[in-house]
């Protein structure tokens, strides 16, 4: 927006004034996600900069938060650092193994989310759909119900899934399964919206193309619509693994220990005695999340050229 | 024209119309059959344990299941019933049935949701209740007067079933009376409106403060060239994908005591060493995180409407001798509405169903309703954080309607 040339020099001292309010939101936005960067290599345990870090003296930093993070929990932190050390680590580091439950956690929650979002986001792109606006609303709902009401529901429904008919089936309470499910459910609305908004700029005729010269549904599916909306579901699978990783009021309330994820052991370490090497976790978490946008906006790219739409 | 279309036939001599309904309703039951897996998944992993944990703020069976005898003589004698001889001793028989089951604190406990301060009232009775002798009236208020109360009495009579709004009663702070009515708890107790309420102008706070912050940034990401657009709409963006523990931790790094912002204040000699400003655990500490962590909601739905704006409207406006005062509130804010109104809705919708981060810096003063349905989980007062989600979930569903009937729900965009 440049100055137009008829303002008036109130008009000029106000563009200056916007503008530099403008700054000043990108950074009330921006900053608190970059300050832990520095911080995270703090050499003292504290949470801000000491005077050795102002002055960029190399004593006022160090590694040993990011140490932290691999020693932490492990049966002998202080021996060599041999391949014994390293199973060590892989084996008994708490931040270590929260990282492996969140991964395995999110990536089998991803799946679920991605395969049953696509399918019914197909189905909801049709114009024959049934209902389409209840169902769409249904299925948004995990995204909008507060999550307290929904991780208190699945409390209860988890200590025995099977009230509803009656019987007794075991627990899902302190399993994988549970977790994978609950956030598979929690990650589905972001898998929707995102495939959704990619198959309104779809061609139907394209599919129609190929089944007038023979190919069977699932053939067309995975030759002709699956390249074209590809962009857009692994974009909805990135919004869904990234709402697991980050979820921690459902693990909190029917995760075990043995499912403890980075997000959970986060939340001990923010409630007790906050440490710095919260921040060297939140450091990584920051890398990982400007990764995953970047994927993100070059998917989105991509999408709008092979489906030539062009930015407006 | 009906006559026409009834008399044309497909090549294999079907009525067309018919043959047209036919490959229709295949067509309708195709979709249905891409949608009914998820359906079905979402229906038992979500709508199936947020009823069954819903019918617990309407049930609770722990007065009535070890309450048969009091039970009968409930059923048998119409509300406003003195309690008789025989109404005590059904009570001295459920006392001693207690006993000997160890039911007397479920029991208790069950009542002393409506009647504080019961619990110790049952467990204390029941301890000797085999030992009771008839008249058990006589004996029973011997053991402690409470027991003729009135109140006690209309109590037991609501817990003598196990479907009961007492639960409701309490959430919206109301009690029984002793003739079977029901009045306001006293002012000094009324808890759970009070907090529904601030979450209510907490939530409207941040909306409020989120719009104002969004609507420059989106006015300027709107009117900058794409390319330069985009490349700032990252910044918007990476607090959208950063996990909100992350930015939590940050703004308690940035915000406590001994943190940064406070240290540049002292060192800039704006506030004194001991006068650091208390700035997390409370309120403030709520609101700021908050705002930072919807800002991106209220960017991004304004920023697609403003796109779609075009610069000549305010040029025309501009041209006819308006200033750019009126020309911004007579023409650009008007057509800002569509964007004002989904990016509000959201935010606001969002706000007040959040726990982790009133949990984690709200200190005592920043809690919102979702963090006391969480302290009576915590105290297994299921039934009264059953209650509390009810008629939180029933709010955020009415919103959330709300949201669809004006803006769509198809219209939501993330990025």
């Amino acid at each position: 927006m440049a100055l137009p040339v008829y303002a008036d020099p109130l008009e000029r001292v106000w563009y200056y004034t916007y503008h530099a309010i403008c700054v000043a939101i990108f950074i009330f936005l921006i900053a608190p996600i970059l300050i832990v960067i520095p911080l995270s290599f703090n050499a003292e345990p504290y949470f801000t900069f000491t005077p050795k870090m102002l002055r960029l003296d190399p004593e006022g930093f160090s590694l040993r938060w990011y140490d932290l993070l691999l020693t932490f929990g492990m049966a002998a932190p202080d021996g060599v650092r041999d391949s014994s050390w390293w199973a060590d680590v892989w084996q008994n580091a708490t931040w270590v193994k929260a990282a492996k439950n969140s991964i395995i956690i999110g990536f089998w929650s991803t799946i679920v989310a991605t395969v049953l979002g696509t399918l019914a986001a197909l189905g909801l792109a049709r114009s024959e759909m049934p209902f389409r606006r209840t169902i769409m609303a249904i299925l948004i709902s995990p995204m909008i119900v507060p999550i307290i009401i929904i991780a208190t529901g699945l409390f209860f429904f988890y200590s025995n899934p099977c009230s509803i008919l009656g019987t007794e089936c075991g627990r899902l309470t302190s399993t994988y399964t549970g977790v994978v499910l609950a956030h598979a459910t929690l990650g589905i609305p972001f898998v929707i919206i995102t495939v959704t908004a990619t198959l309104i700029g779809f061609d139907q005729s394209l599919s129609r193309a190929a089944a007038s010269l023979g190919a069977s549904p699932s053939y067309t599916f995975f030759k002709i619509v699956l390249p074209l909306i590809l962009p857009g579901v692994i974009s909805g699978a990135l919004f869904a693994f990234v709402t697991s990783f980050d979820e921690v009021v459902a693990v909190l309330f029917i995760a075990g220990p043995d499912q403890q994820t980075i997000p959970r052991q986060m939340w001990n370490g923010i409630r007790e005695q906050i440490s710095p090497a919260i921040l060297s976790v939140a450091t990584i978490l920051v890398l990982i999340s400007i990764s995953l946008l970047a994927t993100v906006e070059l998917l989105r790219r991509r999408s709008e050229r092979i489906r030539g739409v062009t930015p407006q | 024209m009906s006559d026409a279309t009834s008399q044309l036939t497909t090549a294999d001599g079907r009525p067309l119309k018919a043959a047209l309904a036919t490959a229709q309703a295949r067509a309708r039951r195709k979709a249905f059959f891409l949608v009914a897996p998820l359906l079905l998944f979402v229906l038992i992993t979500f709508i199936l344990p947020i009823g069954q944990m819903l019918t617990r703020s309407l049930y609770h069976d722990g007065f009535s299941a070890v309450t048969p005898n009091l039970g009968q003589w409930f059923a048998a004698n119409p509300e406003g019933t003195e309690p008789d001889e025989a109404a005590f001793a059904a009570l001295a028989a459920d006392l001693a049935k207690m006993k000997a089951d160890k039911t007397a604190g479920e029991a208790g406990t069950r009542m002393n949701y409506t009647v504080p301060g019961t619990r110790s009232l049952f467990t204390s009775t029941a301890r000797g209740a085999d030992k009771l002798q008839p008249p058990f009236k006589e004996a029973l208020l011997a053991e402690d007067k409470k027991w003729g109360d009135p109140i006690i009495w209309a109590s037991m009579r609501a817990a003598s079933s196990p479907w009961t709004t007492d639960f409701y009663l309490i959430a919206t702070d109301r009690q029984r009376t002793a003739d079977g009515g029901i009045e306001k708890v006293p002012e000094n107790e009324r808890i759970y409106l009070w907090l529904f309420g601030k979450t209510f102008v907490l939530s409207g706070l941040i909306t409020f403060i989120c719009l104002l912050l969004a609507f420059p940034i989106a006015h300027l990401l709107a009117t900058l060239p794409m390319a330069k657009a985009n490349l700032l709409m990252i910044l918007v963006l990476l607090p959208f994908w950063t996990s909100l523990l992350v930015r939590t931790t940050s703004w308690i790094v940035l915000l406590q005591g001994q943190g940064v912002v406070n240290n540049i204040l002292v060192s800039l000699g704006i506030v004194g060493d001991d006068g650091r400003l208390a700035m997390i655990y409370n309120q403030t500490g709520t609101i700021i995180v908050m705002t930072h962590i919807l800002l991106p909601f209220m960017v991004l739905p304004l920023y697609s409407v403003m796109r779609t704006i075009k610069p000549t409207y305010a040029r025309a406006a501009r041209s006819l001798g308006a200033t750019s005062w009126t020309t911004f509130r007579r023409i650009y804010l008007p057509l800002t509405l569509p964007g004002i109104g989904a990016g509000a809705l959201l935010v606001f919708i969002l706000a007040v169903g959040y726990y982790i981060t009133p949990a984690l810096v709200g200190g005592a003063d920043g809690q919102l309703i979702s963090n006391l349905i969480q302290f009576h989980m915590s105290k297994s007062n299921w039934s009264l954080a059953a209650a509390l989600s009810g008629m939180l979930l029933a709010g955020v569903l009415v919103l959330y309607w709300l949201y669809d009937r004006l803006i769509g729900i198809d219209k939501l965009k993330l990025g």
